[in-house]
């Protein structure tokens, strides 16, 4: 593997060759790389692109890694990921997406990944974007996520877009049975011309089911943003939602938070602030020795990161 | 001498919030400024920080013309402020802020030494963020340990009591104490509390925004106390 594709597998997995555990490596739309264990089997698909990833039950301390890069341009790759999660398991997933674009083709990746979590099960999900290279040409990556909670399970999902993605539109989909939790922290940052939208739709369908779904962004440049959320609380419930951005220079953000409650227990709050950086934040910091500039990247990357 | 106002004057909106104020402070040198609300005095403390630019007058800063230096440049020759209310950060931990007061990324049990000097169980505050969801008194107490790492030739502090709590209030009259004495920087403090005010070498009484008196303890506290001296039995009664 050349420097170039080991950077972003560093940058989107934390990873640069082969992962302990399993692991599924796709490269410009095809499977370059493979390890399964005793408790988890990746299995490619017939019916259309994608593997289906079967994780048995009261599998613990276990990972698996999928990550997809894209260093030709111009492909567009469809990909469909199903996790199968046995009972009483506990196993963390990193997937992601990196493109290094040199041309003026635009360089596609829409990720459809389904979650089906038996009871009692946990996942930790990690979830980068990023997107690089010299080229004129867009890169552009729309990854869903369907999330299918049985009662006691539990899914803590972070995303993470930072830098180089011209165009994403994220959709995360949520159906929770009884005693699940569903927490989502989602990091953006857009730049230069890029939009970014983000659209949340989770279903509070069980006795004590919960999600907490947090929205950290920073739009600098001409970029602009949209978040969505709609969360429906249909049993005794909880449901959070907060989106906060930070606006820079000539860029947009749109923030259309939705609550339902069909229910007479259901508790559900949405927060939403968007501005830019608060001038006070700016002199503490310069009064402990930082210049403007410095002070931004501090607050930038502490919002973030 | 450490810093010498000469004739700042500040105007605002046809008000004259300082009016030809002159003062100075000298190497380990314990001021508070006190005085009614609206006396200006927050607003002195800005000026001499760089947060707001007087219409006219000079600032020196161990001898040198800092009237048109930056925050920034204040903060690097040795000024420090501490806010009346304390600034929140989404994402910034305290460990985040205590780094960058100091300077540099200090060992964990040195940044540790500066909450215990405030009173917090470094273990418990260490990682959090700087947000709201700290109480007013933790914010308080966190601005205060960030001034304490940052070790400035001068410090000041506008109004530390707000919000501090009376325990608080002891591990704050020592912070002060180890501040003057053991690291002999300056200190002025813009407070209303009579204990703070007790601990001071001088004491500045503005009121509509000049300078009414500057005097020890002794000599200052009678006029805001508006009782003789020697009338000791009224005072206590006062306190």
């Amino acid at each position: 593997m050349d420097i170039l594709k080991k950077n972003l597998l560093r940058t989107i997995a934390d990873i640069e060759e082969t992962p302990l555990g399993a692991y599924n490596i796709r490269e410009n739309g095809k499977s370059v790389g493979r390890n399964t264990t005793s408790n988890i089997d990746i299995v490619t698909k017939n019916d259309k692109p994608g593997i289906d990833i079967f994780v048995k039950e009261n599998t613990k301390n276990e990972s698996v890694h999928i990550p997809v890069i894209l260093t030709e341009s111009g492909l567009s790759d469809m990909v469909y990921n199903d996790f199968h999660i046995g009972k009483n398991s506990d196993v963390i997933i990193v997937a992601g997406c990196g493109i290094h674009n040199s041309s003026c083709k635009t360089s596609r990746h829409d990720g459809i990944h389904t979650f089906y979590l038996e009871e009692n099960s946990k996942v930790k999900y990690i979830e980068k974007h990023y997107g690089e290279g010299e080229g004129t040409g867009k890169n552009v990556l729309n990854p869903q996520t369907i999330v299918y909670l049985k009662d006691g399970a539990s899914l803590e999902m972070e995303t993470l877009q930072i830098r180089g993605v011209d165009s994403s539109i994220r959709e995360t989909t949520g159906f929770l049975d009884n005693n699940t939790n569903f927490i989502v922290k989602e990091k953006i940052l857009t730049h230069d011309n890029q939009m970014a939208k983000t659209i949340f739709n989770v279903s509070l369908n069980g006795e004590n089911s919960s999600t907490k779904v947090t929205s950290r962004s920073i739009a600098q440049n001409d970029s602009s943003q949209e978040f969505i959320s709609n969360i429906e609380g249909n049993s005794k419930c909880f449901g959070h939602v907060e989106c906060d951005a930070i606006i820079m220079d000539n860029s947009k953000v749109t923030a259309i938070p939705k609550i339902v409650a069909n229910n007479i227990n259901a508790n559900l709050i949405h927060e939403a602030a968007i501005g830019k950086i608060a001038n006070d934040q700016l002199i503490k910091l310069m009064s402990l020795g930082l210049t403007e500039k410095q002070a931004e990247e501090h607050i930038i990357n502490g919002f973030l990161l | 001498m450490l810093l010498q106002l000469k004739n700042i004057s500040f105007n605002r909106d046809n008000k004259q919030i300082l009016d030809n104020i002159n003062l100075q402070i000298d190497n380990n040198q314990f001021v508070a400024i006190t005085g009614p609300n609206g006396s200006g005095k927050s607003t002195l403390a800005k000026i001499i920080m760089g947060i707001e630019k007087p219409d006219s007058g000079k600032i020196l800063f161990n001898g040198q013309d800092i009237t048109n230096f930056t925050i920034t440049q204040r903060a690097q020759i040795g000024l420090g402020f501490a806010f009346q209310q304390p600034v929140k950060f989404k994402g910034l931990t305290v460990k985040n802020l205590i780094d960058i007061a100091a300077g540099k990324d200090l060992k964990l049990g040195d940044a540790c030494e500066f909450l215990s000097q405030v009173g917090l169980c470094a273990k418990e505050y260490i990682n959090r963020e700087v947000d709201s969801n700290l109480s007013g008194g933790e914010l308080k107490r966190i601005e205060i340990a960030m001034l304490t790492a940052k070790n400035s030739k001068l410090t000041i502090f506008d109004e530390p009591e707000a919000g501090i709590d009376l325990w608080s209030f002891n591990s704050l009259i020592q912070v002060f104490k180890t501040l003057s004495e053991n690291y002999r920087n300056s200190l002025l403090i813009i407070s209303h509390q009579e204990r703070i005010l007790n601990i001071a070498d001088t004491i500045i009484l503005l009121s509509d925004g000049k300078v009414s008196k500057i005097g020890s303890k002794d000599e200052v506290l009678p006029n805001i106390l508006g009782i003789s001296p020697s009338c000791k039995f009224k005072k206590e009664v006062i306190k």
